[in-house]
């Protein structure tokens, strides 16, 4: 049981953090594939990353309902700490939230159990924020499409193995899909729907 | 007996709150500095937003929204664990965080007593004396309306 003398704070400079944030993630998802670091400082409950924290506290309002993992959901410490900084609500139907957090990406459920968005809204749709061992050490991976100079190649240490299997609905779903956000402790990489993927050499 | 202790820590800060919202931001300023405070943490730093502010026609009649109306707030934690919370009018961040440290220092067992001696009382009376102060005035120049039986016939 956390009681609110127990949560860790918020943002040390509100503005400032909450702009330079957005800003990494708004590169992130410019140059699909690009590292991006998360600098600002926060306060970060247990089973979440800096960067998570910091994602949370920008983004996150009383708006977007969001739905966590069973890592991220198990103590009520990362709901509690949700609740009082940003508001946000917490679901448990992952088909209509806005964000989903996943903690442990082994057991990163069926990408269809969310929102995809409309024809019409395609922005209606989940966005998923993925922690990540690595970001800079492991099997190469290439990326093709919108915002990257014919082929851009990440190294990352990701779980689960096939997600850019799964990802590959992306393809024939367009414009509705599902844009994906890698974190490993304070660096970001976003892939959104429009990135092609496939391991290097492949 | 828990439950009657937690009970008188809920309206002494209440109390409090009654008296630091209306008070102004300098006036808790320097009462707070005759207080030796204690470290410190932002849990939330002092913003300013909306609420909307709800009435009911003649006390109540139905409830509908008259407007918002701008406020601060803030929320500390001293390195003791005890957590202030700061609402107040206004856009001033300051007195916001003050308020949340008041809070905290009231619930604390080592300040509480020198909160309410050095700061809330101080204020309390002034609040006191300048809201009677205004009710004389008031009263001065009060006009009695009566209203006049007309005659029949």
């Amino acid at each position: 049981m956390t009681t609110v003398a127990e949560l860790p704070a918020g943002f040390a400079d509100k503005v400032l953090s909450a702009q330079s944030t957005f800003r990494s993630v708004m590169d992130a998802m410019a140059r699909p594939g690009s590292v991006q670091r998360i600098e600002a400082a926060a306060g970060v409950p247990a089973a979440m990353m800096r960067g998570t924290a910091a994602i949370a506290l920008t983004l996150f309002d009383h708006d977007t309902p969001l739905w966590l993992d069973p890592s991220m959901s198990g103590t009520s410490e990362v709901t509690k700490w949700f609740k009082f900084h940003t508001g946000a609500p917490v679901i448990a139907d992952s088909s209509i939230c806005s964000f989903a957090l996943i903690g442990d990406a082994r057991s990163l459920p069926g990408l269809d159990r969310f929102a995809f968005g409309s024809n019409e809204y395609p922005d209606r749709s989940t966005t998923l924020i993925l922690q990540v061992e690595s970001l800079t050490q492991g099997p190469g991976i290439e990326l093709r499409g919108p915002g990257i100079d014919g082929v851009a190649v990440m190294q990352a240490a990701i779980q689960p193995a096939d997600l850019f299997e799964r990802l590959k609905i992306n393809q024939t779903l367009f414009p509705r899909g599902i844009d994906v956000v890698l974190v490993a402790d304070d660096t970001i990489v976003a892939i959104p729907r429009t990135t092609r993927l496939a391991a290097k050499g492949g | 007996m828990t439950a009657v202790r937690e009970n008188g820590k809920q309206a002494r800060r209440q109390a409090a709150m009654a008296v630091l919202a209306h008070s102004d931001a300098a006036g808790i300023a320097s009462r707070l500095e005759a207080i030796a405070v204690p470290v410190y943490e932002n849990l939330r730093e002092p913003e300013n937003g909306l609420v909307m502010v709800r009435g009911r026609i003649g006390g109540d009649g139905a409830p509908f929204n008259l407007g918002e109306a701008t406020v601060s707030r803030a929320a500390v934690r001293l390195s003791s664990g005890e957590v202030g919370f700061g609402y107040t009018l206004g856009r001033d961040r300051q007195k916001a965080r003050m308020i949340a440290l008041c809070d905290a220092l009231v619930q604390s067992d080592e300040f509480a007593d020198a909160v309410e001696s050095k700061v809330i009382a101080p204020l309390r009376t002034q609040m006191i004396s300048e809201r009677s102060r205004t009710a004389a005035e008031t009263a001065a120049t009060r006009v009695d309306f009566y209203t006049l039986v007309r005659g029949e016939g």
